[in-house]
């Protein structure tokens, strides 16, 4: 009874969202308040039903209900509560319907707190988000249902994908997509800006706080799933270049294009339309990326790919949002008229040059990721796209942006002097070089690629903290009094050399960790040691061990460095009962920034087993860095000065609340 | 990365051996020289069965079978070029992570270059455009003019002429 009461409310809710996406929209069009009105109540009423059905199902898999077919398929009355709980996401149904969950929220929001919005700006944005919601609540009821029943419940559930009993579970899709239906919030923006015909810098004001937020989302939901898979698919890779990583890491690059060029909109009034379209690209790839992974175009063999009705549902909305959007951008944005002009050289300049570069590379992701599909399709020629691929054609495209990114904070606007930048960031220069000639030092020179990359990132972390220096002006007014300026800093001056620095570490920590990583591949009995980059490991025995609901083989291992102890590490395989499946549990051992994985192989019998080591150091810089940059953005989000209703600086210019275009 | 993870999830299915890591130590040639070539050759091939997975990255057997393959031919005294040549003719072209130069992929590498390419045309155009634009919009004097009033100057104009 419980469950159907979950059913009924996405029924009621995607009732909801169909006065949603008509009424407010008509009122904005007619003018009409009261119509405009009905659109935030509804927003919230909507989020309650939807927050409603997520419970109702989250009830079934702690109670571990199985005469609901998705808990019988995706959960086992043995499974530990937490992963009971993050189980409801582990699966194609629970995880669309979290990403609904997460959807109506955003809507809610705008409802809630868009009281400041223009009332036709805030209407149209809401109806759009209202036809999003629908489409997806659809997409649920007709395809996807989680609240589907069996008729003779079995005792017993299939239990949940092992390698999704993890905590990162319970982190990694939340984080991420917040990140990705955040986005959707811009998306309904900017349409609703052309709807409206009309975007102006207080459309970019409104706009940044939910640009950066959602990327802030999104770093850190592709960090968590990077390191997740980094220590428990147990070969000690953190990206793989998988069609599904592509699909987070476009919405990614596109929405970091996004967020740079609505930085020109809001303050100089140039890039609108670029800016509009960026917005729409974005949620587009963030829809496309569900769709990749969802509709099993991509791979023959994966877990959401079961019902083909699913994928071609799926392309219509696709097809509805993307085309739609880009046709209404077709038809009004020649409408929009441009505003402030600037030289080549200048901050916007820069700018410029950097949405230049993220979408370049964004471009060959996409192309890359889909390439194969397309040649299959054309010509029924079968190739392999793989990490070698995009090593080569992503990362060229990244040196000239990294070597950008100092120059950009420290030109002025509209027209700029690169000789005065430069001069500001000598020091960052003369410390990146110092720390390539370091490394060439210690490693010699038999590598050169690596050097240079340290250099890179070393210039980029210099540079943001050159970036700041030169805001106090230190130089000119001495370290006392550039400390109360310090201190005074608005939040988006932080934010971006937080997120400017968090790209310098994690692009430090990608050279290190690939460039200079060392690994032992040896079989070994008990009382063996392995030498590896100043450590010794002594494996001790193993054991075998029952858990709640899997039994494992434990290898224990000693670790010393010159024959002092530093750690006990106890890398496992287990077999999960319910499925009988293995899998590997490396054991890592983190010193400063660097790490010590381990992870165990084959058993040879009469107690000798396969290992691999390895010494990477730096890594964990990488997602550190992505911690940092989101960091950037939660303080950037937090300046006063881009809240809206918070009061204007006293700046000669106009009201940023707009008139109506009369 | 959480379907990168369901996806390994039914590459283990596939596999359903024991999980072993990729390399194993009684693949490992004597010749550190050519055990380094055989690494960086394992990471540019696919392993068939799996999903976007290097031979070197793999548990699969048949990644192990491919490995040891690879390793044979560079004892055998073959060039890296002869040891891709001959995977190649066995498998095809899905064999290679990193896709040759051809007609048929000429579209693919070319897509970030060119994306570059045109975008900073359209950067130059649209700026020169601005400029004119704007140097138009100048030395008009009904610049300021939006184009709704423009339309109804216009409408006034028509009206009395």
């Amino acid at each position: 009874m419980i469950v159907e009461f979950g059913h009924y409310a996405l029924v009621l809710a995607f009732a909801l969202s169909l006065v949603q996406s008509v009424v407010p929209l008509w009122g904005a069009l007619a003018r009409d308040d009261r119509l405009m009105a009905v659109a935030a109540p509804v927003s919230v009423t909507t989020f309650i039903m939807v927050l409603l059905s997520f419970a109702v199902l989250t009830n079934a898999y702690l109670t571990a209900d199985f005469s609901v077919l998705n808990v019988l398929e995706n959960s086992h009355s043995a499974k530990p509560l937490v992963y009971k709980f993050t189980g409801v996401w582990g699966n194609h149904e629970g995880s669309m319907l979290l990403w609904v969950l997460i959807l109506v929220f955003f809507g809610a929001l705008v409802g809630f707190f868009g009281g400041n919005l223009p009332k036709d700006l805030r209407a149209a944005t809401l109806a759009v988000q209202g036809w999003i919601s629908a489409g997806f609540i659809l997409f649920l009821l007709a395809t996807s249902n989680p609240f589907a029943r069996v008729a003779n419940p079995p005792l017993e559930g299939a239990d949940l994908n092992p390698i999704l009993q993890d905590i990162g579970l319970a982190i990694h899709p939340p984080l991420l997509y917040v990140g990705y239906v955040g986005f959707s919030i811009t998306f309904s923006f900017a349409v609703a800006a052309l709807i409206l015909g009309r975007t102006d810098a207080a459309w970019a004001r409104w706009v940044r706080p939910w640009t950066l937020l959602a990327w802030s989302f999104l770093t850190l939901g592709i960090a968590m799933g990077s390191y997740w898979a980094y220590y428990e698919l147990g070969w000690g890779g953190w990206w793989f270049w998988d069609p599904v990583e592509n699909a987070s890491l476009m919405p990614w690059l596109a929405g970091t294009a996004l967020l740079h060029s609505a930085i020109v909109m809001e303050r100089r009034e140039a890039l609108k339309i670029w800016t509009i379209l960026l917005a729409i690209f974005t949620f587009s790839l963030s829809l496309l990326g569900t769709f990749l992974v969802r509709s099993g175009v991509l791979t023959s063999v994966h877990a959401f790919a079961t019902d083909p009705t699913r994928g071609v549902f799926i392309l219509a909305l696709l097809c509805f949002f993307i085309g739609g959007s880009l046709a209404l951008y077709a038809w009004r944005a020649p409408a929009l008229k441009q505003g402030g002009l600037f030289a080549p050289i200048s901050r916007e300049g820069a700018l410029v040059l950097n949405n230049l570069f993220l979408t370049s590379a964004c471009a060959a992701v996409f192309v890359g990721t889909l390439y194969p599909l397309f040649l299959d399709a054309v010509t029924g020629e079968k190739i392999s796209v793989g990490a070698p691929f995009f090593n080569l054609t992503f990362g060229p495209l990244m040196v000239p942006l990294l070597i950008a990114v100092p120059f950009g904070p420290v030109l002025s606007w509209k027209r700029g002097d690169l000789l005065a930048a430069s001069q500001r960031l000598y020091a960052a220069f003369g410390l990146a070089i110092l720390m390539t000639v370091f490394t060439f030092w210690l490693w010699g020179m038999d590598m050169v690629l690596a050097p240079l990359g340290v250099g890179l990132a070393v210039w980029v972390m210099a540079g943001a903290v050159a970036e700041i220096l030169t805001r106090v002006k230190i130089l000119e007014i001495g370290p006392s009094r550039a400390f109360s300026r310090l201190i005074g800093l608005p939040g988006s001056a932080w934010g971006t050399s937080m997120a400017h620095f968090g790209v310098g570490v994690t692009v430090l920590g990608i050279v290190t960790a690939s460039a200079f990583q060392e690994e032992r591949i040896a079989t070994v009995r008990p009382g063996d040691v392995v030498e590896l980059s100043g450590y010794q490991l002594t494996f001790d025995g193993a054991a075998p061990r029952r858990g709640p609901n899997f039994t494992e083989e434990v290898g224990h291992f000693t670790i010393r460095q010159g024959g002092i102890f530093v750690a006990e590490l106890d890398p496992s395989k287990r077999v999960y009962t319910a499925r009988q499946m293995p899998t590997t549990e490396a054991a890592i051992h983190t010193t400063g920034f660097s790490q010590l994985y381990l992870s165990l192989g084959e058993s040879r019998g009469d107690g000798a087993v396969d290992v691999r080591v390895y010494f990477k150091p730096l890594i964990t810089l990488i997602w550190i860095g992505c911690v940092i940059m989101a960091l950037g953005g939660a303080v950037s989000i937090a300046d006063r000065r881009l809240r809206v209703g918070a009061p204007k600086p006293a700046r000669k210019r106009k009201s940023a609340a707009p008139a109506p275009a009369e | 990365m959480i379907r990168s993870l369901f996806t390994s999830f039914f590459l283990c299915l596939c596999l359903l051996a024991s999980p072993a890591m990729a390399v194993a130590p009684d693949e490992i040639l004597d010749d550190p020289a050519l055990e380094a070539r055989a690494r960086v050759l394992s990471a540019e091939l696919r392993c068939m069965v799996c999903q976007n997975q290097s031979i070197d990255d793999s548990d699969a057997p048949l990644a192990k079978d491919l490995r040891v393959l690879v390793r044979e031919r560079l004892v055998a005294g073959d060039s890296d070029a002869q040891v891709i040549d001959y995977l190649v003719s066995r498998y095809g072209e899905f064999v290679l992570l990193k896709p040759r130069f051809a007609w048929n992929t000429l579209a693919l590498w070319a897509a970030g270059p060119l994306a570059l390419v045109a975008g900073l045309f359209a950067i130059i155009l649209a700026l020169r455009k601005r400029r004119a634009q704007s140097a138009q919009a100048a030395d008009s004097p009904v610049a300021g003019l939006s184009e709704e009033e423009e339309r109804r100057l216009k409408a006034l104009l028509e009206d009395n002429g």
